[in-house]
């Protein structure tokens, strides 16, 4: 199987879904990245580059590059996906949610349901979020939990490039909202994955890997950051299962729980503060409906509660680290 | 011309400051020893210039992510902006801001923000307390050509418009958001819509520091005297990319090199100064070395100052868990 990277990924299942699909369509700002410019028309393409190709190939009725204007764009590419098209639009960074969020969640988030099921709203926001880039606090935002509190959008989280292309592919034919989370110090991962099309459904957690002592559930990149935690805790004998949800809405309970009650622990790994979490939402699941099963209390990793700093000493501190992962193993096995 | 020598003279210094600033952080960045996105002003320092030294310290601005130059035009800290850019915990904001969040409260600046169009309420918001403070004061929003067509700014036009409130937009046209041309992405003209709102508008040529200190001045006038938002479109350039970085494929052919050696508002400055004999070459010349030694003197005390510890992470919070 080649390798790709997780940019590379995204690109190759928007660029088949296009191809596949008239209806499909690319909005954002610099998409494309030059349109009506003295010099090259695809010079961007896209922000960091994932959309790069699409408007050489497909032409600027397909990728259009955008004004900056959210609400505008996102609202329409709402209006465009409820009469017919299947619009990917891209947010950019998920900090600017807030000049747009009404057209995710109160339009096209709640036409299927009050409409009383009859509407369809196969519409993609792409967007990129995560600390780690000295970013500062406007762009380094996590923010999936609050896609996540409402019921009629779909939000979908991949940690890897294999994931990436299948869920990609399955958010243009899902027929609903889709909040799609790209991590934006995950483009140059690289992974095996197929040239051809495939799907990876939703609502179906990736067990990472299976042990005995203590159940991990990470979101996106921190899987990366569990994974590392479980091997280095096996070289001491402590032997942990890891989950990776893969998408956070709809969400794989019942792997979640079955893997908990097998091991009897759980640590929740998220990017994110922990007030109002998809940390703090697993861990009340679990409480809920595992209890009788947990051999000690459940553990959070989260960022602290401030936003993200800029200076670098104090992002580094702010983001979880492996570390901070094998501590919270080592307490639920103490 | 109703500026004195002095007045020429601080004008000339501000820009040269700003020029050599954002030179000194290209360089800087590109060698790593600065973090993070820097969006550079090169190329607009009249702006700042003109602007800035319409306003007093009654005044508030809320401006966007390329505010460098604006910065030293509003006489914030030169070491504690450059600090603030480098992360050092010296910063005019203990480097938790980094360059898209410098402010500074007690000069007026609202901050550069990271959110386009955001810029546009804040500042009707600061004309509401001008206004009710009694003191005459003014808002300044500064928003590019691409954050022009965010909503948030018709908004800010229509409720700074109803209230008649002392509010200057400044429309700062590089022609370019990222990579989008504003003559892609804006319809209609920046004084056409300005005007349908009702409020006054000037087109001002952005590379001329005169041009827009006159315009500033009226729409200053103009708010002061209680006579509402004016908007000033200030058609000007970028020298560098919108980020550094940023290898700007989508520019023409010479584009910038042509930009740089006839639209150099500096030079346009020091030909009309120099041929109505009010400055010289070597005052000139003078100003120009002596900014860049301490601007790059500001660089390298940042590059040494101290960095935030542990111990500042969760300060500033109200609560934590
Ligand atoms: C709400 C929002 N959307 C998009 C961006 C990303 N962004 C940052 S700068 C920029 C271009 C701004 O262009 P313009 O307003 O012309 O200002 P310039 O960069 O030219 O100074 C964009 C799209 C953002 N920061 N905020
Ligand atoms: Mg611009």
């Amino acid at each position: 199987m080649p390798m790709k990277s997780y940019r590379a990924a995204i690109n190759e299942a928007m660029a088949g879904e296009m191809r596949r699909d008239p209806s499909v369509i690319v909005m954002g700002e610099d998409v494309s990245g030059g349109t009506g410019a003295p010099g090259e028309d695809d010079a961007w393409g896209g922000p960091l580059g994932v959309t790069k190709g699409l408007h050489t190939e497909f032409g600027p009725t397909r990728v259009l590059d955008t004004p900056i204007a959210e609400g505008g764009f996102i609202g329409a590419a709402a209006g465009a996906a409820v009469t017919g098209m299947r619009p990917i639009v891209d947010l950019m960074f998920v900090d600017f949610l807030g000049v747009c969020f009404d057209a995710i969640y109160n339009q096209a988030g709640k036409f299927r349901y009050m409409f009383g099921g009859k509407a369809e709203t196969p519409l993609v926001v792409r967007t990129m979020y995560g600390a780690g880039l000295r970013a500062a606090s406007q762009h380094s935002q996590v923010l999936y939990s609050l896609f996540t509190h409402v019921p009629g959008v779909k939000v979908v989280v991949p940690s890897n490039p294999y994931d990436a292309k299948g869920l990609m592919i399955q958010s243009i034919r899902d027929n609903d909202p889709v909040v799609f989370f790209e991590h934006k110090a995950m483009y140059d991962d690289e992974a095996d994955v197929p040239d051809e099309a495939y799907t990876v459904p939703f609502g179906e957690a990736n067990v990472v890997r299976e042990g005995e002592d203590v159940t991990v559930v990470a979101i996106g990149k921190m899987v990366h950051l569990a994974s590392q935690a479980a091997d280095n805790l096996a070289a001491e004998g402590i032997s942990c299962t890891v989950i990776d949800p893969r998408t956070v809405s709809p969400m794989d309970e019942e792997t979640i729980l079955e893997e908990v009650e097998a091991t009897g622990r759980l640590v929740v790994v998220d990017e994110s503060h922990p007030r109002c979490s998809v940390a703090a939402d697993i861990s009340s699941i679990v409480a809920e409906k595992a209890f009788g099963s947990l051999k000690a209390a459940i553990e959070k990793v989260t960022a602290p509660h401030c936003p993200v700093p800029f200076a670098p000493e104090l992002e580094d501190l702010y983001i979880p680290k492996v570390a901070d992962v094998e501590a919270a193993i080592r307490r639920t096995m103490a | 011309m109703q500026l004195s020598r002095d007045d020429l003279l601080k004008a000339y210094r501000t820009m040269a400051a700003a020029r050599h600033f954002e030179d000194s952080v290209f360089e800087n960045f590109s060698e790593g020893r600065i973090p993070g996105f820097v969006h550079l002003s090169a190329g607009q320092e009249a702006t700042a210039a003109g602007v800035y030294m319409a306003l007093d310290e009654r005044d508030w601005i809320a401006t966007t992510h390329r505010a460098h130059g604006q910065c030293i035009a509003r006489g914030l800290d030169l070491q504690e902006t450059m600090d603030e850019i480098y992360g050092a915990s010296t910063g005019v904001c203990g480097g938790k801001g980094g360059s898209m969040h410098i402010a500074d409260l007690d000069k007026g600046m609202l901050g550069a923000n990271g959110i386009i169009g955001a810029t546009g309420p804040l500042a009707v918001g600061a004309g509401l307390s001008a206004r009710a403070k009694g003191e005459k004061g003014v808002a300044v929003a500064f928003y590019g050509d691409g954050g022009s067509n965010q909503g948030l700014i018709f908004e800010a036009y229509n409720l700074a418009n109803i209230w008649k409130l002392p509010v200057i937009f400044i429309c700062e046209d590089n022609g370019y958001a990222e990579a989008t041309p504003s003559s892609y992405s804006v319809a209609g003209s920046q004084v056409a819509r300005a005007k349908g709102f009702g409020m006054p508008a000037v087109e001002v040529d952005g590379f001329d520091f005169f041009a827009i200190h006159d315009a500033m001045r009226d729409a200053v006038g103009r708010a002061r005297g209680g006579e509402g938002p004016t908007l000033l479109h200030i058609k000007t350039a970028r020298f560098y990319g919108h980020f550094v970085g940023d290898a700007q494929t989508y520019r023409g052919e010479g584009e910038i090199e042509t930009l740089r050696a006839e639209k150099d508002c500096l030079r346009v400055f020091r030909e009309k100064v120099v041929e109505a004999g009010l400055l010289s070459d070597e005052q000139l010349d003078d100003i120009f070395a002596e900014e860049k030694t301490r601007i790059q003197d500001a660089a390298a005390a940042a590059q040494a100052a101290p960095r935030a510890t542990e111990a500042d992470l969760m300060t500033d919070v109200y609560s934590s868990y």
